[in-house]
């Protein structure tokens, strides 16, 4: 416990961080994993090819590399600067946006043929069938899975505190140079995480029961 | 092609998406064209910067570097098939004392980060007087501990979704409960859960890399330290992009794998109608 309530500013700015990092990450991967999954199941070729490729390769790249490009490479391109917190929220949300996209997708199958059929019937066109008819469904059947993908995203963020970003993972480097035992503060690191992660799953089961689909 | 999404396309429409095609490609193409502009424009593609990869004993340490990766996910891989299916068994237990200690074991170590795993194992056991403890071996615990909770949902999940009628035929003719789980649940549970587990898999092989965070010697390990000889000119992209190919390689063959056993075990199923699916699923779950 004092190890926890004399360093409560280095928990306080870690986890604030690691807040950030999720919360901007979740938002830009959730735009850019909808646009991925539109353009898998779209009806012109070359846009299915760019997306498969995309979620092929980076699903099969560690996260770990990912933010070691961005945190490690991309300061040497000499293109404008950009701090280690940004480059962490563009490497997590390319990495994430992927299993969106694929979590999505997913759903997108999952709602029934003659939804799709019957919006082709009155003419829409294949971009108005997907907004106004597939994609609604299909969010609300996904939420499980995409609270899973959050989930995991949350818990991502500390691979950030090995590229320089101060959030929670890092918590543990700084409470060794104020000398305190780092198996205490490594403790409290995992709980709060537990609590974040179960905070989480109650959200998901309120969307869950909000949006349930009626069929 | 056609799809429940969109009509088949007529001449109008296939004019439009030849259109969209071009956009797409030349986004596609100004994209990458981009990165490797900037790349050849800030000097990546100098030979310099890739002249220490053409050393023959480079080459070596990242070879081993790979067999440290592939034998860190081979042990933890194995570790936690074991624990899954230990803790689902667990889970499925009529003893209460058994399957709620299951369960807080497989929600709490979903829900710690692996990073933080690992930590708790490197930075945190020692202080407390725990000997020994090198990085591969933190590695592969967090790894086992963390995928081995995922992978007893997964299990569990499988033999849950059989039909009753499976358990109940097992009791009918007289086997344990035991004996019902082993050699009746289980191997249809794995049949099912094939396609999860093995991506459950990759997930291990790529969280391997978290081990360059706890100074395990591994791929990103290494590219890290080439990437900073100064006196090559700091090819850390040159690296970067070594350890991607390398990944993403390892993985695709992993699926690649993956795919072979599904199709295999499919052909099985339809030749033997179930009867061999025992031997076939064992296989599996040992590879």
């Amino acid at each position: 416990m004092n190890t926890l309530l004399n360093n409560l500013d280095l928990f306080t700015t870690g986890f604030q961080n690691t807040l950030i990092l999720f919360f901007f990450s979740a938002i830009f991967a959730l735009i850019l994993g909808t646009i991925v999954a539109a353009m898998r199941v779209s009806p012109v070729p070359a846009m299915r090819a760019a997306g498969t490729f995309y979620v092929n390769t980076v699903r099969n790249t560690p996260l770990t590399l990912v933010l070691f490009f961005f945190a490690l490479g991309y300061p040497k391109l000499g293109l404008p600067e950009i701090s280690f917190m940004t480059a962490a929220i563009v490497g997590l949300s390319l990495y994430t946006a992927t299993y969106v996209a694929e979590a999505i997708r997913s759903g997108i199958n999952t709602v029934p043929v003659g939804q799709a059929e019957a919006a082709r019937a009155i003419g829409l066109p294949f971009s108005q069938s997907l907004r106004l008819i597939v994609l609604p469904q299909a969010f609300r059947a996904v939420i499980p899975p995409m609270f899973s993908v959050f989930i995991a995203l949350l818990k991502n963020t500390t691979v950030a505190a090995g590229f320089s970003v101060a959030e929670a993972g890092a918590i543990r480097a700084n409470l060794s140079e104020r000398g305190e035992p780092a198996m205490a503060g490594l403790l409290w690191v995992a709980l709060v995480f537990v609590v974040l992660v179960f905070l989480l799953s109650l959200l998901q089961r309120y969307f869950e029961n909000k949006w349930k689909v009626a069929r | 092609m056609s799809s429940v999404l969109f009509d088949t396309p007529g001449p109008k429409a296939v004019a439009r998406n030849r259109v969209l095609s071009v956009v797409t490609l030349l986004v596609v193409v100004a994209i990458i064209g981009f990165v490797i502009y900037r790349f050849a424009e800030s000097g990546q593609f100098q030979a310099r910067k890739w002249q220490l990869f053409s050393f023959p004993l480079v080459q070596q340490t990242l070879l081993q570097a790979i067999g440290a990766t592939l034998s860190a996910f081979a042990t933890a891989a194995v570790f936690s098939l074991v624990l899954g299916i230990v803790l689902a068994f667990g889970r499925l237990s009529d003893r209460r004392w058994i399957s709620v200690p299951c369960l807080a074991f497989t929600e709490l170590f979903r829900a710690v980060p692996l990073l933080i795993l690992m930590m708790i194992m490197y930075y945190g056991l020692p202080t407390l007087g725990v000997q020994g403890i090198s990085p591969f071996i933190a590695v592969v615990v967090g790894l086992t501990l963390y995928n081995g909770s995922v992978l007893a949902e997964v299990f569990r999940a499988g033999i849950e979704s059989l039909p009753r009628g499976q358990k109940e035929a097992g009791f009918a003719i007289g086997l344990r409960k035991s004996t019902v789980m082993t050699s009746i649940l289980l191997p249809q549970a794995v049949r099912a859960m094939l396609p999860v587990i093995i991506a459950q898999l990759v997930v291990i092989l790529k969280d391997t890399a978290l081990g360059f965070i706890v100074t395990y010697n591994e791929i990103l390990f290494q590219a890290k330290y080439f990437g900073s000889q100064a006196q090559y000119g700091s090819p850390i992209i040159p690296a970067a992009i070594i350890a991607g190919v390398i990944y993403v390689g390892l993985c695709l063959l992993l699926a690649g794998v993956a795919k072979f056993l599904e199709s295999r075990m499919r052909r099985n199923q339809r030749i033997a109608k179930g009867t061999r699916a025992p031997v076939a699923a064992g296989s599996a779950a040992g590879d």
